[in-house]
């Protein structure tokens, strides 16, 4: 029986395991170091808030991999002999395998910072990192977190909740703006701020001063500023995780290299997810991947590839999400944080300042490109459907109203949206949206 | 988790509130006088226990559990006495069989005890003796040895039913020291009862509103910060401790309401107001239960004020009952009519078809009778037909009493229920096992209404609603059911006990429009949904395969779709023939679904 091994137990390997369980009875063995069983990364923060515990972010029970026959293994994998088809675990045993997958995941960034190591600088990737931050922000008083995007603002939002003064230092002159539109990224920044964040845009990390117990003391800006702190955050971004294999005969760049059937230069060898780099990227896309969706179609096409015939990965039209302490957002298509030559735009945000929608669409054709929605919830598959075939720009406006995924009784804004739209593409003209009904809303 | 100075000061005095009105059970003056007694009892039951009544008479008791225990003597001496004087004793027995020859007897009844004295004393026991023995005539016996063995189980039985015929019974027991410990009470309270009820409750709902109202200072928004970091929801010495306070009460409530007169000498006023008498256990229970889901209403008011749909369903709850469950069945009874809680529907209103309920509603004239009606429209046309549009919650989450107090004061301990497959097998077995239980019962107890039967397949009808009031009216639904709320979270009734979920989770289960829709492919398994429902639902495990929701057990409560960070469930009605649909990848469409 063929015995394929998976390195690493998060969503992209996981998937993997999955997905080869329900296509064929081969013997399945995943190795992780970090946890004994898959836990969901993106629950991080909730389990340092006290939403929930760690037991809770467990998609699956723990029944669940000896029902399936998934073998775990809570193990590091210190070297993988390519030749012989081995590896060798940490604890000196070895094991050979059929087929190998890696989904090793990111390592956060640092970026030489006079003081990174020292102790509570934090990262925030793994369980062990969320013990340091555990470890390093009782009893504290004020933090700083390094690094203006999703994790950085979820440490806003983690030490925000623990009453922490929490100073934000963002490089760029908005919140997320290498990925954000200036609207969206000043809306999320304002956000922020209404959170008593200490929102330091334009300003990048110079140094961080310890003590003489090598503790934080502080950190210095770029613009020289000193500022007081028992605990930094670093959320600079993550890079592939490819210690492992980086000096052996795989191919790597920033990434494992891989080919669109997700297979490395080695024959039975495939890498998936965070680790993984396309060769030749899908159009639009980066050649490095880190999201959780993304993870999940690598994890499941590479199932198809090794157990039936070879498949692409074809994760189809882009979508991603996220939330800004309060404020959810959704993306669906692309909406380039700099509008592009072929682009037009339309961007309407509500006299809050909470909610908010950018469409982006071709100047000539109208067809519809992609939106950035801002606490409002849309609904995917017809999303997904407008993306997929060539749809105006109009008729997505005229059909928001199908497309809102708002809980029932929630106020809806498509009237304002389409008068809007209408103000600022007259030679577009979309029917008017009717009020909402006032009964039989549910 | 902040907390500011007012909210401290707020539990301060909430916690103070709760310990009075705790330590107003062990103040007790009880002392009664024979005009007293004369007054609350009824002439007939007076007249049993009048030559027993001198050692409480005019006695000043400074405890409530010497003066029940005198009390209890009392109208044990009233029943021992009934007893001595009208049970048939081996030699009344004797006597009575004396007229019969000594063998070959054939038993005519007019015979038996033909000889018997004639005074009222000796005329009960004859006439019981015949009226026992009808059934006999015409039977022979050997001889008087064979005959007297016969007549011995009868005379048993008559004894032992001479409490509830000549006595008292334990139902009038129970009902006799509630009144008369009532009316013995001369604690301060009495003189004041506005004064206590201001300071318990009165400051109770006062120091809560401090704890609750600082909380919009937040900004709006899902804010579960510290709540598995908290003694008090996460099972910790909090939580057990209010689990105790709160079995301890309904276990007073149920069985032992003679120790709590001071609660409802206190809510009198009240009483008076509403429905023109002095207020029952139920009454104190009643306005506890409003007060309890008002006030944490608005609580969830201002947690969820940024989603109109739990604002508008937590107005719902805390309408129906202020006004259903509380006001309307109060004011009935001002104005003499039969008093029912007309949102209340069978089976979780099990003494609907119990025969008192259905003779009281049918002599009660016009009302009584759309009332009998409008009860069994519920049952057989709303709960179907609602059901199919809306899904169980039109019910569960919006209108019932027990689903409105799980919704309000159990919505801190709402992510204790267990998430487990093992739990949900359990869950499956034991609610539908008390539908068919209830239906077994009420089944039982119509035979007995139109037949006069008491015993349907040889089991005693009466005796199976008394186990089944006893074991799922109080212990479960109300010792388990809101005694377990800061164990096992606040469902634990209505997910394995109400089998009024049960009949409407197979509807909406088969037969509705309700589902909750996952949205696409947007699921991060975070697991924010299935730790916050209440119901015990793995909402994850569905919404992770892109699957839509559809389980017996939800109520709708659309917790998980607000906690949720990435907006993938919405709960809708629809179009029925698509709510199972296929596990799909929006993502990667290219890929068939393997099952």
């Amino acid at each position: 029986m063929k015995h394929v091994v998976i390195i690493g137990n998060g969503i992209s390997g996981i998937t993997a395991a999955r997905h080869i369980r329900k296509a064929s009875n081969f013997k399945i063995t995943v190795i992780s170091a970090e946890s004994e069983h898959f836990w969901s990364r993106t629950a991080l923060m909730y389990i340092y808030m006290g939403h929930m515990k760690y037991e809770h972010t467990k998609p699956y029970e723990d029944w669940f991999w000896k029902k399936n026959k998934i073998e775990l293994m809570h193990d590091y994998v210190s070297s993988i002999n390519f030749k012989e088809k081995k590896l060798r675990l940490a604890k000196g045993e070895n094991i050979s395998y059929d087929s190998l997958v890696l989904a090793t995941g990111s390592k956060p960034n640092k970026f030489n910072w006079p003081g990174q190591d020292a102790k509570g600088v934090c990262t925030m990737v793994s369980l062990q990192d969320l013990e340091n931050i555990q470890k390093y922000t009782t009893n504290i008083s004020k933090a700083v977190v390094v690094g203006g995007g999703l994790i950085g603002v979820e440490m806003a939002e983690m030490l925000h909740s623990k009453s922490i003064k929490t100073t934000f230092l963002v490089r760029e002159e908005k919140f997320w703006r290498n990925t954000l539109p200036y609207q969206e990224a000043d809306l999320v920044g304002r956000h922020i701020s209404k959170h008593q964040i200490d929102l330091r845009l334009s300003t990048e990390l110079k140094e961080i001063v310890t003590d003489d117990r090598e503790q934080v003391k502080a950190v210095i800006t770029s613009s020289g500023e000193t500022i007081e702190c028992e605990f930094v955050g670093i959320t600079t971004g993550v890079h592939p995780n490819i210690e492992l294999v980086k000096d052996s005969a795989l191919s790597t760049n920033k990434g494992i290299l891989v080919n669109q059937f997700l297979q490395t230069n080695i024959p039975d060898v495939y890498a998936i997810g965070d680790c993984a780099e396309q060769i030749e990227p899908i159009a639009n896309r980066p050649s490095i991947e880190q999201v959780w969706y993304t993870g999940k179609i690598m994890g499941e096409t590479v199932a198809q590839t090794i157990c039936r015939s070879p498949k692409a990965y074809q994760p189809g039209p882009w979508y991603n999400s996220a939330k800004f302490f309060d404020i959810e957002y959704q993306t669906y298509g692309h909406v380039p944080h700099i509008a592009q030559p072929h682009e037009n735009r339309f961007y309407w945000e509500h006299p809050s300042g909470n909610k908010a929608m950018h469409f982006c669409f071709h100047h000539k054709t109208n067809a519809f490109l992609g939106v950035n929605t801002f606490g409002i919830r849309l609904r995917h598959n017809l999303l997904d459907s407008w993306l997929r075939k060539p749809t105006s720009i109009q008729q997505v406006i005229e059909n928001l109203k199908a497309a809102n995924f708002d809980p029932e009784f929630f106020a809806s804004y498509e009237k304002e949206i389409t008068e809007q739209f209408n103000q600022q593409y007259p030679e577009l003209k979309v029917k008017p949206h009717k009020r909402k009904r006032i009964a039989g809303i549910f | 988790m902040r907390t500011l100075l007012i909210q401290k000061a707020g539990m301060s005095l909430f916690i103070l509130a709760c310990t009075l009105l705790a330590a107003m059970l062990f103040i007790n003056k009880y002392e009664i006088s024979r005009s007293q007694l004369e007054t609350v009892l009824s002439p007939q039951d007076y007249s049993k226990v009048s030559n027993f009544i001198s050692p409480i008479i005019n006695h000043e008791y400074t405890s409530s559990i010497s003066f029940n225990a005198d009390l209890e003597k009392v109208l044990d001496s009233a029943n021992q006495n009934i007893q001595s004087t009208f049970s048939i004793s081996n030699a009344d027995l004797e006597h009575s069989i004396a007229s019969f020859p000594n063998e070959n007897i054939t038993f005519n009844n007019e015979i038996l005890a033909s000889n018997f004295a004639n005074d009222s004393i000796y005329n009960y026991k004859k006439d019981k003796l015949r009226t026992y023995t009808s059934w006999m005539n015409g039977k022979t016996y050997e001889n008087k040895k064979v005959l007297k063995e016969e007549l011995q189980g009868t005379t048993k039985s008559i004894n032992g039913s001479l409490n509830s015929h000549l006595g008292f019974d334990n139902y009038k027991l129970n009902t006799l020291k509630l009144s008369i410990t009532r009316a013995a009470n001369s604690t301060p309270i009495k003189d004041s009862p506005l004064l206590w009820l201001g300071l318990t409750i009165g400051l109770g709902i006062f120091a809560a509103m401090l704890y609750i109202l600082p909380k919009l200072s937040q900004l709006p928004g899902i804010k579960n910060d510290g709540v598995f970091q908290s003694a008090h929801t996460s099972r910790g010495w909090i939580g057990y401790s209010i689990g105790v306070m709160l079995i301890l009460f309904y276990v007073l409530l149920y069985w032992y309401p003679e120790y709590m007169t001071n609660w409802m000498i206190m809510v009198d006023p009240v009483s008076q107001v509403l429905n023109g008498g002095p207020a029952s256990q139920w009454f104190f229970y009643g306005l506890l239960y409003t007060i309890a889901i008002i006030v944490m209403g608005i609580r969830m008011f201002i947690k969820y004020r940024h989603s109109q749909y739990h604002i508008i369903r937590t107005s719902s709850v805390m309408f129906f009952q202020t006004s259903f469950a509380f006001l309307i069945p109060e004011i009935l009874i001002l104005l003499n009519q039969p008093s029912m809680d007309l949102k209340n529907i069978w089976p979780l209103n099990y003494t609907f078809f119990f025969d008192y309920n259905i003779q009281n509603l049918i002599n009660s004239g016009g009302l009584g009778l759309f009332m009998l009606v409008w009860g069994i429209i519920l049952v057989l046309v709303a709960v179907p037909v609602i059901t199919y549009f809306y899904g169980k919650r039109w019910y569960c989450s919006w209108v019932c009493g027990c689903g409105g107090l799980a919704e309000t004061l159990g919505d801190p301990y709402r992510q204790l229920s267990d998430k487990s497959l093992k739990s949900w097998k359990i869950e499956r077995w034991m609610v539908h096992a008390v539908l068919a239980f209830a239906i077994m019962m009420t089944t039982g107890t119509l035979y007995t209404y139109f037949t006069g039967s008491g015993s349907l397949l040889g089991l005693d009808t009466y005796y199976i609603r008394s186990v089944y009031g006893f074991l799922i009216g109080s212990v479960f639904a109300g010792v388990v059911g809101v005694g377990f709320y800061p164990v096992m979270g606040s469902r634990v009734w209505c997910r394995f006990g109400c089998p009024l979920a049960a009949y409407l989770g197979i509807i909406q289960r088969f037969k509705s429009k309700f589902r909750i829709t996952t949205n696409g492919g947007q699921c991060i398994s975070c697991g924010n949904c299935s730790t916050y429902c209440e119901m015990g639902i793995d909402v994850r495990w569905y919404a992770q395969r892109e699957q839509n929701i559809v389980r017996a057990s939800c109520v709708g409560c659309g917790v998980c779709a607000s906690v949720c960070p990435r907006g993938v469930l919405k709960l809708e009605n629809d179009d029925p023939d698509n709510r199972f649909e296929k596990p799909i990848r929006i993502s990667n469409s290219k890929i068939e679904v393997l099952n």
